[in-house]
Parts: structure tokens; sequence; C-alpha cells
């Protein structure tokens, strides 16, 4: 049925001469039964294109549901002022979203699946068009609605908001920044588990201009990881490390 | 072989005479689905003079009642006793089907049983479906305690390893010298390393090409008459550890690390497409955590 009705779309804008390039663009093809709603409730049914130039990396199979690893690249895209990551089928769809600023339009980091699903990026550019990329990941599932290991062995509170960072230079091309933050990561949905996460990050140079802010939602991974790429042009040798979780704990991290 | 509802479900064991009084049924070498059941691993059977031992039971109820009928064909000699190398589900779910005979494994193994057997079985009810009907963990799986025993004129030694898993076992009969490997040794088959220890790994197949047998039963794949699969086995665990290991260090991020170009000796490796990227799923995070200390 949603095919016969992506069919004739995509029929009617193969007679429409404007939109004879578009056509491949403005279905999804990744033809999921949300798509309709993750467009309104979290790109607010703006404009939206789909584009290989958006890539979305994950394994064909959610190994471990509580830890998929995604890794978004931008290619060839001017003007990236927001990257939204969701995942159209879990029971809390919005992952987060990362605004580069002077960061490279890349970020990889793990999250928690709770079945199949379209993983997707959706970048938003200065034009305020949606740029959206994604693939289906196959899980067994289960993965929002379980306790994390940190609560099955009930350490978390020793290390909570602890931050540790490896920075590799790499002949002056590329930067990459890798920081952990413990962190529960509560979903809310494991039975008797509020949800406890991780809402905001912000990094900044040395001169106190933002690098990067980050919102992260509930399907971030237990004690998550996330990979940066830092742009040539930062000389900065100091970056700080701001954050806050949804019960006001706050994190402050000089990263050298 | 497609499985529709109705059909009747045949595992259509593929029994083949290993040595004297020995037997191992040879699975395929893929992953689990509703088309083979479950049928990826490798089990094997020993007719000694008081009777047969059983070594693995497979994935399921139905498999191991299979196993037992396929036994009874060669031998009408009792079943006195099972062996589990280790507590992964395609080798003990066809243990139910011999729930009248002792069935021994190692301490890690029980634990593993312990903590994990209701999630294999669950993933394998999703996996395989039909093929499950029936299967239950089973609670009655006893420590092996002893390292060697004469049963019925076969002198058997238990070797107790791990690394594949904390709780890995292989026989070696000195009659005939069959050696059953288990998952320490797997041959043409990507390895599966969702419980893996390399450096215990490593240290029992450093141990195994030291010794002396004159066919090796693998957990997975083809028999093998000389060294060739635990040297491929060791070839692949290094490779795979090294690179992981290495990756992580420049800073690669984990799907990048998936992306790796597979060596050629290794491209012909059974299902090493899907396995590879599980190993990376399974590994990159103890690197990782070195990295991050």
């Amino acid at each position: 049925m949603i095919r016969l009705r992506q069919l004739m779309f995509a029929v009617f804008f193969l007679f429409h001469p404007l939109t004879l390039l578009a056509v491949d663009t403005l279905v999804d093809p990744l033809d999921s039964p949300a798509w309709a709603v993750m467009h309104e409730r979290i790109l607010g049914n703006e404009p939206v294109v789909f584009d290989d130039r958006v890539t979305v990396m994950t394994p064909e199979f959610a190994e471990d549901p509580m830890n998929v690893p995604v890794s978004v690249t931008v290619n060839r895209l001017e003007g990236v002022q927001s990257i939204v990551i969701f995942a159209d089928l879990n029971p809390i769809q919005k992952v987060m979203e990362f605004k580069p600023v002077h960061l490279k339009p890349y970020i990889a980091f793990r999250f928690k699946v709770e079945q199949s699903t379209p993983v997707r990026a959706a970048v938003k550019t200065s034009d305020g068009v949606w740029h959206v990329g994604g693939r289906w990941i196959d899980a067994a599932g289960g993965g929002c609605t379980a306790p994390g290991a940190g609560r099955l062995v009930d350490n978390w509170h020793e290390t909570l908001m602890n931050v540790t960072t490896r920075i590799w230079h790499d002949s002056g091309h590329l930067q990459r920044l890798r920081l952990r933050i413990m962190h529960p990561m509560d979903t809310g949905l494991a039975p008797g588990i509020p949800e406890f996460y991780i809402e905001q990050l912000n990094l900044r140079d040395d001169s106190g201009q933002t690098m990067a802010d980050i919102q992260l939602f509930q399907p971030v991974s237990e004690n998550p990881v996330f990979t940066f790429e830092i742009s040539d042009e930062i000389k900065s040798k100091v970056i700080t490390l701001a954050g806050t979780d949804n019960n006001g704990n706050r994190l402050d991290a000089v990263i050298r | 072989m497609l499985v529709h509802a109705g059909d009747e479900l045949d595992y259509r064991l593929e029994m083949i005479q290993v040595a004297d009084d020995t037997y191992a049924f040879i699975g395929e070498k893929e992953d689990f689905s509703r088309s083979n059941g479950g049928n990826i691993v490798n089990t094997g059977f020993i007719v000694t003079d008081t009777g047969v031992i059983v070594i693995d039971t497979g994935p399921s109820l139905l498999y191991g009642q299979q196993m037992r009928e396929a036994i009874g064909r060669v031998t009408d000699k009792p079943i006195i006793k099972v062996l589990l190398t280790h507590h992964h589900p395609d080798h003990i779910f066809g243990s139910q089907a011999f729930a009248d005979t002792p069935v021994y494994a190692l301490p890690g193994t029980l634990e593993s049983i312990r903590g994990e057997a209701q999630g294999f079985l669950d993933n394998l009810y999703r996996m395989v479906g039909p093929w499950m009907k029936g299967t239950r963990v089973m609670e009655s799986v006893r420590v092996l305690e002893i390292q060697h025993e004469n049963i019925g004129g076969h002198a058997l030694e238990y070797i107790t390893m791990s690394g594949h898993t904390a709780g890995d076992l292989m026989v070696f009969d000195e009659k005939t010298g069959v050696l059953f490997a288990g998952d320490l040794v797997f041959h043409n088959r990507a390895l599966t390393t969702p419980h893996a220890d390399p450096g215990d790994w490593m240290a029992a197949l450093d141990r195994l090409l030291n010794m002396d047998f004159r066919i090796l039963v693998p957990g997975h794949g083809e028999l093998s008459s000389s060294k060739d699969a635990v040297e491929q086995t060791r070839d692949y665990l290094l490779w795979l550890e090294s690179t992981i290991r290495d990756a992580v260090q420049r800073g690669l991020d984990m799907n990048e690390v998936m992306q790796i170009p597979l060596p050629e000796r290794f491209q012909a490796l059974a299902v090493i497409s899907s396995e590879y990227p599980r190993s990376v799923i399974h590994r990159f995070p103890v690197y990782e955590e070195e990295l991050l200390q």
C-alpha cells in the first residue's frame, strides 16, 4: 500500500517539469512506516531532501542493542547548521542534536535500539533545508528497556560525570578527539529506573568561543564515547568541555 | 532449503566416520537461520565397548532427538555420557534429548549456562523459529571433575582450556588419535568472539600446535588431519586482535574499523562478512577502554 502510494507520487513528480530532478530525493528511500511522523515531529515539516552526501554508517545487525555504533559524515555540503540523529522505530526516536559550529560535520558514538529501525541523520543547512541520509539496522531488540551494566553492579555513582579523553594529531591534516563521559544514560523505560541522562554538552576553545553544542537524548549509550573531527583552522591548545544532566549534575573538564 | 509451515522439520544430519568407533555430524558453515534450523555446528560421538560418549548436542531438542536416532542406527549400545565442550547455544540445546544420561561440562561452562542460556534460547527461537519447538534450558548439568578416563577400551583425555569462552573442553581419544577441539578451532569459517579472551585462546592454540593428534574435529568446518585448521584459527585471531587494537589506537571509529579490507587469505572464510563486524563490536570496546584509561 505504502509502495503503491510512493509509486503514484513518483509518477506524479516524474511528469512534473519543475521537479524532474527531485524525484529521487523526495521519496523516503528507507520506505519507513514512520517517516511522515518523523518529518513532522522531529523536522517540523520543514523542507526535506534525501541526500547521499549525508552518510550514516552502522553495522547491518545490532550485535549489542545497547551499544550500536553510528557514524555520521557529511561531505560536500556547505553551511551545515545542525545534525539531528534519530531512529524512526525506537520508543524514543531522537538520539542527538549536534551543532558542529567549528568542528567538522562528523560524529561517531553508540546508542540503544529497541527493535529493527531506520537510523537517520538530518542535516540542516543555512538555506533552511534538511538533508537526510540513513539506513536500516536489524536488531533482536531490547536495548532501550533493559537496565545498563552499571545499574546491575550499582557502582555508577562512583564515577558519575568523569571524563577521559584522547586527541590525535595526524600530520596537521586530520585531528580527532575522543571523549568518554561516565553516566548511566537511563532511558526511563527499564522497570523501576527513572530517566537519567546527559542533556547538554558544550565544547569551547581557549578564547571561550563555542566549538560545538550537543543536545543528547535518552537513547545515547551508557558511559557515552564520542569521536569528533577538529577543523584545521582551530589552533586552540586547550578545549574545555561543560555539560549537564537532567538531574542538574554538572561536568567541567579541560582537554589538552 | 526453504521451510514452510506444516513441513516436516528434518535436519538431515550427515554422519561421517572419523575413525574406528568415532563419528561426527558436520554442520553448515553458516549463521543461524530458519533454513538451517541452527545446524551450523559439529557434534560427534564415540562408541566404546560399554556405551556411547556424546560430544555436544546441537542447537535444539529436535537436533538432539535426530542425533540420537542417527546414533541408534550405528550401535545399539546405551548412551552413557554427554560432554558439552562449552556453553554456546549451537552446542548445548539438544541435551534435553539425552535427559536420561548424565551431562557434564567444565565449571566455567556451567556458570555461563546459568547466566546466559535463557537469553541464548530466546534469541534462537527468534532466529530459527519452529526448529526450537519444545527446547528448554536443561537444568541438570554436572561438573566434569576428571582429566582422564578409561571407558570400554578407549583412554579419553579431557583437556581443560579457555579462550573461546571461560570454559573450553577438548576430548582426546588416545586409542584413535581423534581430537574433538570444540570451538577453540574453526576450519574455513570465521571465528565467533562474543566471549573470547584472545590471550587464553592463543595459549590454547599454541598448545594444540604441539599436540600429537591424528584427526581434529573442529567446532565448525571440515575435519582436519593436519595442523592446518589450528594454524588458520591462530592466524585469523592474531590478525583480528592486532587489526582492531591498531585501529583503535589510530583513532578510527567502530564503523570505520568494520570497513577495513580483509586480507585475501581470509576472504574465503565462510560468514566472514558478518562475523568480522561482530568481532569488532566485541573487541573494540576492550581496546578503547585501554586507550581511555
